[in-house]
């Protein structure tokens, strides 16, 4: 399968755009991608080896934390996985967060 | 480091904030990322998913940035910067902003609307490589000629 490397992640993965791996699942996937290139585990990873809340993996088109078997979707050699860190903000804090986190601009 | 960008795509980023005042509005920065900085080819508008709260959230949806992200590609540009718009309030980054922000290396453009109107807009430079160094760092935006010094 082919994984689609964000823009960011790419200093792990020698600049490249695209990593092809083989693997039958995503996890699988998603595994010989860490071991091809170990300094995305901390990225992508939680100590525990979750998946960062705000990193999203997609099977083709489809978010894998809603895939029936998520992580564990098979997948086939044409199959694309695009790993993409989520974008969102605003202009104020949220409630009770910005107060006591002291990074607000404000 | 500084934003290199067209005035065409400037200005067209600071009309969106208008268009969608006294929501937020946001948008996807594609180009190239240089030693002196990330250069913007076209900027891509997106949808804001936060309906719910569009006044001060702005949010774009994973799978929109992917077909971006590919459209991008097969014209040789990646993904280089974000911009959203903070309606009647400054262009600066709030914690929010800072707390969801995990592109490094992408350039984060947020252009104040005032009662209607695209006042200041400035650059930030998501630096560092971790959510424990990572930094905002404002980068002057330098207005280029043409399209074609950016792509
Ligand atoms: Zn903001």
């Amino acid at each position: 399968m082919k994984i689609n490397i964000p823009t960011p992640l790419r200093a792990f993965t020698d600049k490249q755009a695209t990593v092809e791996v083989n693997g039958a699942t995503v996890q699988a996937g998603l595994d010989a991608l860490v071991a091809a290139h170990p300094e995305l585990k901390n990225h992508l990873f939680t100590p525990d080896g979750k998946l960062r809340s705000f990193v999203n993996v997609y099977l083709n088109d489809d978010d894998v934390r809603y895939l029936p078997a998520a992580e564990a979707s098979a997948v086939s050699a044409d199959d694309e996985l695009t790993i993409i860190p989520s974008i969102a903000g605003g202009r104020t804090g949220r409630p009770g967060v910005s107060a006591s986190r002291a990074l607000c601009c404000r | 480091m500084k934003l290199h960008i067209t005035q065409a795509d400037y200005d067209a980023l600071r009309a969106h904030g208008e268009e969608t005042y006294p929501h937020e509005c946001c948008g996807v920065m594609l180009g190239h990322a240089k030693d002196d900085g990330n250069h913007v080819a076209a900027i891509v508008r997106a949808g804001n998913t936060r309906t719910d709260s569009a006044h001060n959230r702005y949010n774009i949806s994973p799978i929109e940035l992917i077909k971006i992200q590919r459209e991008g590609r097969k014209q040789g540009l990646d993904i280089v910067g974000f911009y959203h718009s903070h309606p009647d309030h400054p262009a600066m980054w709030s914690s929010t902003d800072f707390a969801e922000a995990h592109w490094f290396g992408c350039c984060y453009v947020i252009t104040s609307v005032d009662k209607g109107k695209a006042n200041l807009t400035n650059a930030f430079h998501l630096s560092g490589t971790t959510e424990d160094d990572k930094a905002f760092q404002q980068e002057e935006i330098l207005i280029t000629e043409a399209v074609g010094e950016n792509a």
